[in-house]
């Protein structure tokens, strides 16, 4: 194993990590906004860093700069859709339920405290 | 090198797996549209990785047309929305 191969195998590691974690981000985070902030990074930087570590295993310049064509797609697709569906969730959707729990806490007192009063002595 | 490329590869897939929930979930319809767009990037990874894994160079120009292609349906899906509203 040369210092090239080490080179891609490690640029690759961290595009795989990127994409894991934008994954992970968009499962978990709360909201359409903080989900697109998730998926802009595993856009970008997983697959750049993909591309940049496979580049020093293309035999030729046109396939390297074909790489680097499709990343630059990428990245401006990707702005282009981010803005819109961050407008669209801005103008059309509800808005961004920061305060979830709060709803559900009272309720869920509410309905422990009705049913002391049907099943209480 | 190869059998790591195979390896991420298949790493990429169990990613684009986790993926699918949120297409489940998603309380709105832009939400699942996320996930579009993230599978629009990870398939395009996924290529350029089997494109030198298989040292097959068409495989780069599928990937090409599949990064030109993932952002219209995001557009179409906005446009289509505006429409309706």
């Amino acid at each position: 194993m040369n210092i090239i191969d080490l080179f891609s195998m490690t640029m690759i590691a961290a595009g795989v990590f990127f994409f894991f974690t934008g994954t992970l981000g968009m499962v978990r985070f709360p909201d359409i906004f903080s989900r697109l902030h998730a998926l802009t990074k595993a856009d970008n930087l997983g697959l750049g860093l993909i591309a940049i570590g496979l580049l020093p295993q293309m035999e030729s310049w046109v396939g390297a700069a074909q790489l680097l064509l499709i990343w630059v797609i990428a990245i401006k697709a990707g702005a282009v859709s981010s803005y819109l569906i961050a407008n669209y969730a801005l103008t059309t959707a509800s808005e961004p339920d920061h305060n979830a729990p709060d709803h559900s806490a009272p309720n869920h007192k509410e309905r422990t405290a009705a049913e002391r009063l049907n099943h209480g002595p | 090198m190869t059998a790591y490329l195979t390896v991420i590869i298949v790493l990429l897939l169990l990613t684009l797996l986790c993926g699918l929930w949120p297409i489940v979930r998603g309380p709105t319809a832009a939400d699942r549209m996320l996930a579009a767009q993230l599978f629009g990037t990870l398939g395009v990874a996924i290529l350029m990785l089997l494109a030198t894994l298989k040292q097959q160079a068409a495989v780069y120009n599928a990937a090409l047309v599949l990064a030109l292609l993932a952002p219209l349906v995001l557009i179409a899906f906005v446009k289509l929305a505006e429409r309706e509203k």
